[in-house]
């Protein structure tokens, strides 16, 4: 069983971003990027389904700029087999991710594909719902349990009501929730290692998909600001203060 | 040309965010078409025509919809899109599923989570966390749309009489089976809708603890919340999670007990109205968005925060 993974590189979660004073969009420049967090439980399932001997090959895939190579290492790094960089400029939209993957998808013909739920950057939550649309394949979306049997995938999703468990048959797409596993920190040999793992390269243009956005942005900006609040000094000022004063109890 | 509204629903009743998506479908269009899938829905279907912004209702019933699996509810959705400009759904765990299900099948960029919107092709969203808000315009034909349901208020639920009609059903996806639901069940309010939220954070140290923040919340009839950190150390369960990934709430008060304040939390429940802070740490981030801070031990402010409140001779609910 082959497993892709697709990863994505963004402004590291820990980083309080800012948005350009132009109002085009966010400062990027010498700000700290990383791995999209749930795609870090991404390759961190398929790795561990390859080390249960389930899965035979892991295969890391992103799309963007030349250093978006990092997030494949970095996936190298910790188990993944081998990388595909498909190059592209300024963002892509979910729908022109999953067209772009669709293509992957049928020169690997992996028997199940992995990404995390959401980026942290745009907030979409679409691309893996797209990639099984296209594919006609099925979804199982938000997944914080995965466990694989013969030819097939049972799930547990989080959904807002509490937890569903469904069966999909594979082919099929995983979207990764946080709580589906513990991703590991790639040991010292284990980057050097990965610096000899083959990564290929190739063009979105080269694939034949338009990646032109098909929403404008017109301008971003940041939320208001709350106005500072005070300390109160005990727990029976506070409640005065929600009495009399906010009158919200 | 018309919007169809996606309604959720539990085969009976519709699920209270569809009435915030009906709000936000009416700005987008005033002919607002609500389309009920389901199995025996027909109480559901009945409850969509009677919202008086709802101009029609299509229901479309069989045992394969019974578990709104989005393999199967998409090809219905996508069969009837030709009559509409907007396809329009709540975004949470139903509709994020769901829409870009149909927006890739219908070769569409999709717009995610709308908090306003400004004109038939363009949108305000929070993105990176609501640390931004992109204004956007769509130039897709078609246009896919989730909305925030906390950023609209809900419509009316009574007084309309719209027609209902029926549309066929598509067949079965074969390749996905539905096993089962685990709901927790509770007589509290909903966590994405009650007027007071009280949320526990890492600072709760265990899930037993968590009773300090039931029996306020008991008091104060008010949902609760939980930051990732408490439900990740399994001091309660994922429906309760407020944050980026988890569930965002504006109640009239937010209460965050024992929770630092990541950013991924504050996306979740910054646009609350009042917020109270209680933490022993002086320089928790909770702090600068909070109207009240409490710096305290939550084991001993929690007793005595129950003990102020049993003074209170009124308490609203």
């Amino acid at each position: 069983m082959k497993i892709l993974v697709a990863v994505k590189r963004v402004i590291d979660y820990n980083v309080q971003i800012r948005v350009k004073e132009d109002g085009t969009g966010i400062v990027t420049e010498n700000v700290k990027m990383s791995t999209n967090p749930p795609d870090d439980n991404a390759i961190e399932e398929a790795v561990k389904i390859k080390e249960s001997g389930k899965a035979t090959e892991v295969i890391a895939v992103t799309i963007g700029e030349e250093k978006a190579q990092e997030t494949v290492r970095k996936a190298l790094a910790v188990g993944a087999d081998r990388g595909i960089h498909i190059k592209a400029e300024g963002a892509i939209e979910p729908i022109a991710v999953s067209k772009i993957l669709q293509k992957i998808v049928d020169k690997e013909k992996p028997d199940l594909v992995f990404m995390g739920k959401q980026a942290i950057d745009d907030d979409c939550n679409q691309t893996g719902q797209m990639l099984s649309a296209l594919l006609d394949w099925p979804q199982a979306t938000f997944a914080s349990k995965i466990e694989v049997k013969e030819g097939k995938l049972e799930v547990v999703r989080e959904i807002d009501e509490g937890l569903e468990t469904i069966e999909i048959n594979t082919p099929a797409i995983v979207t990764c929730d946080l709580r589906l596993n513990e991703p590991r920190y790639a040991s010292l040999p284990n980057i050097m290692k990965a610096k000899k793992k083959p990564i290929e390269q190739m063009n979105a243009s080269d694939l034949g998909v338009d990646v032109a956005p098909k929403i404008q942005q017109i301008k971003v900006e940041e939320p208001p600001k709350r106005k500072a609040g005070i300390k109160v000094s005990s727990v029976a000022e506070l409640v005065q203060k929600l009495k009399n004063e906010a009158k919200v109890i | 040309m018309s919007v169809l509204l996606i309604a959720e629903h539990n085969n009976k009743e519709l699920k209270s965010f569809t009435l915030n998506a009906v709000t936000a479908a009416s700005q987008i269009d005033s002919d607002v078409h609500a389309l009920v899938i389901g199995n025996n829905c027909g109480d559901a279907a009945k409850a969509a025509s009677e919202l008086p912004l709802v101009k029609k209702v299509i229901a479309v019933e069989a045992a394969h919809y019974e578990n709104f699996l989005a393999e199967n509810f998409a090809p219905v959705v996508i069969k009837l899109a030709d009559n509409y400009s907007h396809i329009v759904c709540s975004a949470n765990t139903f509709g994020k599923n769901l829409m870009p299900r149909i927006a890739a099948k219908l070769d569409t960029s999709q717009v995610s989570d709308i908090t306003k919107v400004e004109s038939s092709d363009t949108f305000i969203r929070p993105i990176y966390a609501g640390n931004a808000f992109a204004t956007v315009k769509s130039t897709d034909a078609k246009k896919c749309i989730t909305i925030r349901p906390t950023s609209f208020d809900p419509c009316e639920s009574s007084g309309g009489s719209a027609p209902i009609e029926t549309a066929e059903a598509g067949e079965e996806f074969s390749l996905t089976k539905f096993v089962k639901r685990e709901e927790i069940k509770s007589d509290r309010p909903e966590l994405g809708t009650a007027r007071i939220v009280i949320s526990g954070g890492r600072g709760m140290q265990s899930g037993d603890n968590f009773k300090l923040i039931t029996s306020i919340a008991d008091k104060l009839n008010a949902a609760i919340g939980a930051s990732r950190a408490a439900v990740d150390a399994g001091y309660i369960s994922n429906d309760h999670q407020v944050g980026q990934t988890g569930k965002v709430v504006v109640p009239d008060l937010y209460i965050a007990v024992g929770i630092s304040g990541a950013i991924q939390h504050l996306a979740g429940m910054k646009e609350s109205k009042v917020i109270v802070a209680i933490n022993k740490d002086g320089e928790a981030p909770i702090f600068s968005v909070a109207d009240y801070g409490l710096e305290a031990d939550l084991f001993e402010a929690l007793p005595q925060f129950l003990e102020e409140l049993n003074k209170l001779n009124t308490i609203q609910k």
